[in-house]
């Protein structure tokens, strides 16, 4: 309960703080964010718009992990871990699209003009949708578990193309593509220490938040395959 | 096994002989999808960069319309069972696999015929490097598809779900194939393009690896 509420606590503290500590070019109080050339004002979207590029990557690897284990054991509670954790990282996914294409908009001109990684969110969109469309189609519950985890674990091969080498290849507008005179995230050069830490306090909120929406997600689809079962029997 | 894997191959394509169901279908839809592409075009001269996407436009959706026959006729002649019977999954893999190259191989040779036939913009200065890139992409067409082949036969839906599970699987494939087609129409060097070359290598590996270990959980119920 306690750590609950604390999230709760963390999550208010970094949305506010997100939103509303104001920017200046030369940060002297702890509350005040220093000028970053090119982003000025809509920086601040990196506190939301990582987290959630994050926790879809995140979550797109624990469903692949959940089905290599359901193949490995035949547990078709592992399937469900990997089901409710492909659940949640299609909200992420789709939340990280439209914050960075709203990000694109003003940083550089147009919400979308496939940039690596933006090439990339949309193969990892695509994977999630055919995903849920091979598991819609298959009716017997151990048929559907292991196709869609051997999909899954296909799928999940191609990810290292799109993440990590495509993006480094290709010429694009993201800091670490090939053509940055600046190589290497921004975390690394722009941001002072106050705004590294709401950066950082941003994802440990977001990440342990995706951990407790996945730990309900995954025992309500326990249970109610098991009241199903109950109800047939 | 590798006996085995070649009479199966034999078996498919005397069963596709007989019936020229997949070379049909896909010898028609490559002369009308490059049909559709010409009239759309008109008289105009298209840029190389939209020839490459173009070509591998057919070629994929081509490969959609007639790779997934592999496993989907031995699902629907209800031969599945014996297939189980009579070898092991790695080798029925191998078989189908085999048989899905010389497809995709013969397909893919027609289209680059009639591309360079029909489009003055798709004019290849290295052909070597032409040559390897449609190697590798056509292999790891095959392999890639196959795989998802097996899952769909697998499947209620057929058609519908084939494009849609492949495409997200086969895009790193199809975009460097794109970016390799263009450096062979512009002419460029293998060392220019060995980072290419080298994902697309080991794309090929890394999908022959996946698809022979997984395969087995699909093959058996």
């Amino acid at each position: 309960m306690v750590w609950k509420i604390s999230l709760f606590l963390l999550m208010v503290f970094v949305s506010i703080a997100g939103i509303a500590f104001p920017i200046v070019p030369i940060p002297v109080k702890w509350y005040e964010f220093p000028l970053i050339p090119g982003l000025k004002e809509n920086a601040k979207i990196i506190f939301f718009h990582v987290p959630t590029a994050w926790l879809s990557v995140v979550a797109f690897f624990m469903s692949t992990l959940y089905s290599f284990k359901y193949l490995k054991n035949k547990n078709l509670d592992d399937d469900a871990k990997s089901y409710a954790a492909a659940q949640l990282g299609i909200i992420f996914c789709i939340l990280a699209t439209i914050t960075g294409a709203v990000w694109a908009k003003f940083a550089w001109g147009s919400f979308w003009s496939w940039d690596p990684r933006q090439t990339s969110i949309f193969a990892l969109l695509l994977i999630y949708g055919a995903w849920f469309a091979l598991r819609s189609s298959i009716e017997s519950e151990e048929k559907r578990a292991s196709l869609s985890s051997v999909y899954s674990i296909i799928a999940f091969l191609t990810v290292p193309f799109f993440v990590f080498i495509m993006p480094r290849i290709m010429k694009g507008l993201h800091p670490g593509s090939a053509d940055d005179t600046n190589s290497g995230p921004v975390i690394d050069f722009k941001m002072n220490a106050n705004m590294q830490l709401i950066f950082f306090l941003s994802l440990i909120g977001f990440t342990v938040l995706y951990f407790w929406m996945w730990n309900i997600g995954y025992k309500s689809i326990i249970y109610r395959d098991k009241l199903n079962k109950q109800n047939r029997g | 096994m590798t006996n085995k894997a070649y009479a199966l191959y034999q078996k498919d394509f005397h069963s596709e002989m007989r019936t020229r169901y997949a070379v049909n279908s896909l010898a028609m839809f490559v002369i009308v999808a490059i049909s559709v592409i010409l009239f759309s075009v008109g008289n105009e001269t298209i840029t190389q960069s939209l020839t490459a996407g173009l070509f591998w436009v057919v070629i994929f959706f081509s490969a959609m319309s007639g790779l997934s026959r592999a496993f989907v006729s031995e699902e629907e002649r209800g031969t599945t069972l014996a297939l189980q019977l009579v070898a092991a999954p790695t080798t029925i893999f191998s078989g189908k696999l085999f048989f899905n190259i010389v497809l995709v191989f013969c397909m893919n040779i027609v289209i680059t015929i009639l591309y360079s036939a029909l489009f003055d913009s798709f004019a290849i200065k290295n052909f070597g490097l032409f040559i390897v890139a449609f190697f590798f992409g056509c292999a790891g067409l095959a392999i890639a598809s196959t795989i998802i082949a097996a899952i769909i036969s697998k499947a209620g839906a057929k058609g519908t779900l084939y494009p849609v599970l492949s495409f997200p699987i086969l895009l790193p494939l199809i975009l460097t194939s794109v970016q390799l087609t263009l450096m062979a129409f512009d002419g460029s060097t293998f060392s220019d393009a060995k980072f290419e070359l080298a994902i697309i290598i080991c794309y090929d590996v890394i999908m022959l690896t996946a698809s022979y270990l997984l395969f087995d959980f699909v093959w058996k119920d």
